[in-house]
């Protein structure tokens, strides 16, 4: 199973970008570029917040890109605003369970089980606003472990933590979500946090390129990436 | 500018509020004398500001919806339109619902040709559907501004979750925001004077307002006056009380012009809200130019004596109130700035009463009619002019101040050098706004000018009160023509060289 980009492009308010690449399952790639290269957009696209111009977006083989976000085999944690603030940390969990306003017993306890992996546990009734900014990212990702969906996004969701806990948090993201198969895209400008990656794709001049090695990117990186990383 | 000049113009507001309060509640003595007829008033006026209150907000809640979520070609046309019967005299706009809804208008015209009955305009639906025509705009504002406030991502994150917008990200936002726009209509509508003269009046549609004026003009009972006053600043105390318990939105502020990228809701019922209410604002707008630019001949000479009359006063006033604002914003401490929002919880005709009954003695209330108009419109202004530029001064401080701190710079330097090239278009915006509200305020005026001291609105009523349909047609048409322009001029004067 792969999630396959196929001869992808988006126009978007004068700003182009085109993509051409597939990501087989379980593999925990990097989006790796300078500050308005496009990796958001890329992001936005495959969940289904922007529009295709042209191209197939395909997952497990099946056409995805006709889909509405909520039947997207996709998950995405952006930068902020993850959690609702008026709606306590257990309910905003089980948003990715039931549309009704109470959960079952059931519901209950798999946000129990949710967030005690991601070290939350017994803070289902805390209000997200008395959390740190960590703990709220830690929440964010125990309702994307909820969603269930096999492909994982996350747009910059650590950006705003501290190094040591950016870190940390990326380590739980590789277990929590890599333990399970999932294949993970996630937006980097920092090739400290892309170094933790399977692979990079970089995106560059409106162009994503295919996951390449590691080392193979930052060791030796070219064109525009090589003046980006000041190499 | 001296530091003492903020407490100093906070003291200046305070005094020409308490004077003409005093004078009321010392006149007034109790309000024990009052009859039926003045029951019905305030019965009538708090029942129709009720109405009136949830109309413009439930009816506003779909149209800011869809103007949130849509992006069509003209958006920012229909949100400018939303924003003209802030600036538009209430006169004009009472006639352009005359044109639409009066006994000669479109719609009777059109029910006349169906072969059904005519409607009326005139009583207390008259009313209700002027309060709703002047509060709409102002309702969908507010709400869009909480429709705009909820971050994108939220959205996504609904959509992605496929849970209902509504529940999860609308219902929260209007719990917050509706009691407060609600309570800011129904202050409105509470002390709302010209509409009621125009359209209300009989035993069903007077309101407290109305009553007064009847009282000071045809009875000359300045007691019984008094009494009405003295209820009048009941109900606004009632309605400012309840003003302070909620959160109120932003009407006054820029931003309208982004939409949030949405999964849900039907484009066709957007469409038919979006269109309905343009109709709704457009029509009687449409309407007064249409009948003005004939009736511009008909205008006897005294209309443009009228409306030199009125340009004075209103350059005047908006002289006075920036002076006012700009001393309360760069010198006042907090209470200074408290002072300048109690304007708002007295009414035009209380103030009007009060100083009336302070003057009688001394001087013949008509010949002080234009400066004690100058000086209430430059009080009623105050509040926002107030609210526009302290917002903008206290972003400079916050940016520049410490900059400002270690440069020296102090008093008019600082003023100079710092808060006025970064208040300037927020000056000329509020100046645009009381100016144009001064232009078309018919309120005090009707209480003291007699022949002689007519501004233009009064003189358009009375126009409209002879049958001179035409002519004052013509004088409305003069009368937007000016308060617009003023506007213009203020603002784009402000927005010229401004610091952004």
């Amino acid at each position: 199973m792969a999630l396959k980009l196929e001869s992808i492009s988006i126009a978007l308010g004068g700003f182009d970008l085109a993509a051409d690449l597939s990501v087989e399952t379980g593999r925990f790639v990097a989006l790796l570029g300078p500050s308005g290269s496009g990796k958001t957009t890329a992001l936005n696209a495959i969940a289904g917040f922007v529009p295709l111009s042209a191209g197939t977006l395909r997952w497990a083989g099946a056409r995805i890109d006709d889909l509405p976000p909520a039947e997207r085999p996709v998950a995405m944690l952006f930068q902020d605003n993850n959690l609702f603030p008026h709606l306590d940390v257990a309910r905003n969990l089980a948003l990715a369970l039931t549309t009704r306003a109470r959960a079952s017993a059931e519901e209950t306890r798999r946000v129990e089980d949710a967030l005690a992996r991601v070290g939350l546990g017994g803070m289902g009734r805390r209000m997200p606003g008395t959390l740190s900014g960590g703990q709220q990212s830690r929440a964010a990702l125990a309702r994307v472990l909820l969603q269930d969906k096999p492909v994982v996004l996350l747009d910059e969701p650590f950006a705003a933590l501290g190094p040591g806990q950016r870190r940390d948090m990326m380590a739980l993201c590789r277990d929590v979500l890599g333990g399970a198969g999932r294949t993970v895209l996630f937006v980097s400008h920092d090739p400290e946090d892309a170094a933790q990656a399977d692979a990079i794709c970089v995106v560059t001049e409106g162009q994503v390129s295919r996951p390449r090695p590691v080392a193979e990117v930052l060791d030796d990186p070219s064109g525009p990436l090589r003046a980006y990383l000041g190499k | 500018m001296a530091r003492s000049a903020g407490p100093v113009a906070a003291l200046v507001v305070l005094a020409l509020i308490a004077i003409p309060v005093g004078a009321v509640i010392r006149t007034a003595g109790g309000i024990a004398g009052l009859g039926a007829a003045d029951w019905a008033a305030l019965r009538f006026t708090v029942w129709q500001a009720l109405v009136s209150a949830a109309l413009s907000v439930g009816l506003a809640i779909p149209v800011a919806r869809a103007l949130a979520r849509r992006r069509f070609r003209g958006r920012s046309a229909l949100i400018t339109l939303l924003g003209a019967p802030f600036v538009l005299p209430v006169i004009v706009a009472v006639m352009g619902l005359l044109a639409i809804f009066g006994r000669a208008g479109l719609v009777n015209t059109v029910l006349g040709g169906l072969g059904l009955p005519p409607v009326s305009i005139y009583g207390a639906h008259g009313v209700i559907l002027a309060h709703v025509f002047f509060n709409l705009p102002l309702a969908v504002r507010m709400l869009l501004h909480g429709w705009l406030a909820i971050p994108a991502e939220r959205f996504r994150v609904a959509a992605q979750l496929g849970q209902p917008v509504g529940r999860l990200l609308e219902w929260p936002m209007l719990r917050r925001a509706v009691p407060g726009a609600f309570a800011v209509i129904f202050l409105v509508c509470t002390t709302s004077f010209a509409v009621a003269l125009i359209l209300g009046g009989g035993p069903q549609a007077t309101t407290l307002e109305l009553a007064i004026y009847q009282a000071v003009r045809f009875e000359f009972d300045l007691r019984g006056a008094a009494s009405l006053a003295l209820v009048q600043l009941g109900v606004c105390a009632v309605a400012l009380g309840a003003l302070l318990l909620v959160d109120v939105p932003d009407a006054l502020g820029a931003g309208l012009d982004r939409t949030v990228a949405r999964w849900d809701g039907a484009v066709s019922r957007d469409a038919a809200m979006l269109a309905a209410a343009a109709l709704f604002l457009a029509l009687p707008m449409g309407a007064i130019l249409l009948s003005g630019v004939p009736g511009l001949a008909q205008m006897p000479g005294s209309v443009l004596l009228a409306a030199l009359r009125s340009l004075a006063v209103a350059l005047l006033s908006t002289g006075l109130c920036m002076a006012l604002a700009l001393a309360i914003v760069t010198h006042g401490r907090g209470w200074s700035r408290a002072v300048a929002v109690v304007p708002l919880s007295v009414t035009a005709l209380v103030l009007g009463t009060g100083l009336f009954i302070v003057v009688f003695p001394f001087v013949r209330p008509a010949s002080v009619a234009l400066p004690v108009t100058a000086l209430m419109n430059a009080l009623f202004a105050l509040p926002f002019a107030v609210r526009i530029l302290a917002a903008a001064r206290d972003d400079a401080e916050a940016q520049f101040g410490r900059l400002a701190d270690g440069l020296a710079l102090r008093g008019w330097a600082r003023m100079r050098v710092l808060i006025l090239p970064r208040i300037r278009r927020p000056l000329g915006f509020a100046a645009g706004l009381a100016a144009a509200l001064s232009m078309g305020d018919l309120g005090v005026i009707t209480l003291f000018a007699s022949g002689g001291q007519e501004t233009l609105p009064l003189a358009m009523f009375r126009l409209m009160g002879a049958y001179q349909t035409e002519a004052a047609s013509g004088a409305a048409l003069l009368l937007v023509t000016l308060s617009l322009g003023l506007f213009w001029l203020f603002d784009r004067g402000g927005r010229i060289g401004a610091e952004t």
